[in-house]
């Protein structure tokens, strides 16, 4: 069986700085993978490339199968995505997102028709299914946009700070349906900055400055480190005046924020 | 000090927005050098109580004295000595980072020169990129210039909405950190945040949903309002151990809390060893032979999932 998402030595630099730096890891089939990293340190910029918006400057990567330089169609068609800030269209009903989407999937009128019952029942969302979405809770919204990111079966989903902004309840049971979609077998991709979720991944990386500094279940990086949370691995390895590394910054920024003034690295 | 003379007095305060309620008579008082925080998630009225208070929206209802000026009839009064960081990013993106500072010292009557000292600490982390534009920082920098701006002026209260959303924890505890170093000069501060950990940094905590404080302490106190036995239940297969858990019949609740479960139980007159061996030898009845199950003190997000009112079912 091969891997999910294989991905080796990828780099991409924009100018004469590298946000992401020779990069290499798998992530197996149904795995959780939790993908870490400060605010700046790459994360971003490495899953453009992942999902085939972003050509990497060297090195490569396959997700579902498919080569994201030379097949990135067919890694879009395979894939699911999801963000805090992109997800679903307010103005639209859910009943038209669930269309919309389905179409964009390139479902037919009946896939779209049988998945609507089943996602709406799954919810429970029937009753709100001509609402606006602009008019749900924002946890429902969520919830919503992540079945949605689903419709099409897709073998990889990919969540960029999926639970930014919701209430504590609302962050489990949108971990809970992870959890589902991962025993269904979908392999789940994970960025946050909520580290006690985390803790929920089979395995996480944690990248510093465009490279990945640790990687493995978070019980191995808890030992690894002799730290007892992964709240302080984090910080441990991401705190920008350990080792005068080179400051973080956001991919697209200018350069000179990584040669500083001595003495920390403002962030 | 009689709660008249407190820096930030709110009673009774209320705004609806058409149908909707957005906040629902709350009232608290803040003390100086307190760090008060006003915990919840996105939509609970966090901002519109900011805006308030910041002079920016009059309320429909009750009243709200900054530094002793009402909100309302001393408006400008208020405005003159108020710091406030509103949630969105509010700088000029095309102005420099000393350019932003100059302006917002310029608006209040003073100059970056007269206000560096108390801005010192925190601008001395930014300084070196004083000439890039605040449209091009990263979010640590953008939340620490935007810090900045809104104490440069030298408030006497200082009202910060959600100044650490979208920031990676590492950026975050440096933003406490210096919190805490504005507190000791006696500054009051008020901060709302939806990261129950950061709660443990206020000297006293609110928790918001829907408009209503649900409960007004501090924040080693909040856990103590969890009404039922809590325990942590560990094992291998936790994904698994969560529907097993909710088929118990005692079981009150079960949500995933990092590497455990947390089990509430509904008998709240047993002894919490008894539960936790019953519990452990029924899980293991149902081949979770690696389960352990220990009794915990119910934290901050215990009781606010509490406090939010009957737990829904996973909707997965």
């Amino acid at each position: 069986m091969s891997a999910a998402i294989e991905v080796h030595d990828l780099t991409r630099r924009f100018g004469t700085f590298t946000a992401v730096d020779a990069i290499s890891f798998d992530v197996a089939e149904g795995e959780v993978f939790g993908f870490l990293g400060a605010n700046g340190a790459g994360k971003t910029t490495a899953i453009k490339m992942l999902i085939g918006l972003l050509a990497p400057t060297s090195g490569d990567a396959r997700v579902a199968g498919f080569d994201v330089m030379t097949q990135s169609e067919d890694v879009r068609r395979h894939i699911g995505y999801m963000s805090q800030r992109f997800s679903l269209y307010d103005d639209l009903t859910v009943r038209e997102n669930i269309a919309l989407f389905g179409g964009v999937y390139g479902l037919t009128d009946a896939a779209v028709r049988d998945r609507e019952r089943a996602l709406l029942e799954d919810l429970q969302l029937g009753h709100a299914a001509d609402a606006r979405v602009e008019s749900l809770p924002l946890g429902w919204k969520q919830k919503l946009a992540f079945s949605v990111a689903l419709l099409h079966e897709p073998s990889v989903i990919f969540l960029d700070e999926p639970t930014g902004g919701v209430d504590p309840i609302t962050r489990r049971q949108f971990w809970e349906m992870i959890y589902a979609a991962a025993n269904r077998g979908t392999t789940v991709f994970v960025t946050t900055h909520y580290l006690d979720e985390a803790e929920y991944c089979n395995r996480v990386s944690i990248m510093v400055d465009g490279r990945i500094a640790a990687l493995g279940t978070p019980q191995e990086l808890k030992q690894q480190f002799h730290e007892r949370s992964l709240d302080e691995v984090f910080v441990r390895l991401a705190r920008p005046d350990a080792g005068q590394q080179a400051g973080t910054m956001s991919a697209g920024s200018s350069p000179e924020e990584s040669v500083s003034a001595p003495g920390p690295t403002p962030r | 000090m009689s709660s008249s003379d407190r820096p930030l007095v709110v009673d009774g305060l209320g705004k609806r927005f058409g149908e909707t309620i957005a906040l629902d008579a709350i009232s608290f008082d803040v003390d100086r050098g307190e760090i008060f925080g006003l915990v919840g998630p996105d939509g609970g009225g966090k901002t519109t109580l900011f805006r308030i208070l910041a002079t920016l929206l009059l309320p429909d209802a009750g009243t709200a004295r900054v530094l002793g000026h009402d909100v309302v009839q001393d408006m400008w009064a208020v405005r003159s000595r108020v710091g406030y960081m509103p949630g969105r990013f509010s700088l000029y993106p095309d102005l420099s980072v000393e350019e932003n500072l100059e302006f917002f010292a310029a608006v209040f009557g003073t100059t970056l020169k007269e206000g560096r000292s108390i801005i010192e600490p925190i601008y001395r982390q930014i300084e070196p990129f004083k000439a890039r534009r605040a449209g091009a920082l990263s979010g640590g920098m953008k939340q620490k210039l935007a810090l900045s701006c809104a104490l440069v002026h030298r408030p006497d209260i200082l009202l910060l909405d959600e100044p650490t959303t979208g920031v990676d924890a590492v950026s975050r505890r440096e933003f406490w950190d210096l919190l805490d170093a504005l507190k000791a000069t006696g500054l009051p501060i008020v901060v709302s945040t939806p990261y129950m950990d950061e709660a443990d940094r206020c000297d006293r905590v609110a928790l918001v949903q829907q408009g209503r404080l649900l409960a007004i302490d501090a924040p080693s106190a909040i856990g103590d309002r969890f009404p039922r036995p809590l325990f942590a239940v560990r094992g291998r297969r936790l994904y698994a151990m969560i529907g097993a858990l909710r088929s118990f019949p005692h079981a009150s609740a079960v949500f995933p809390f990092g590497e455990v479960l947390h089990y509430s139980d509904t008998r709240t007159g047993e002894p919490s060893a008894s539960i936790a061996d019953e519990l452990t030898a029924w899980l293991q009845g149902r081949g979770f032979t690696d389960a352990g199950v220990t009794p915990i003190r119910p934290g901050i997000e215990d009781a606010f999932m509490a406090l939010m009112g009957a737990p829904r079912e996973a909707a997965a």
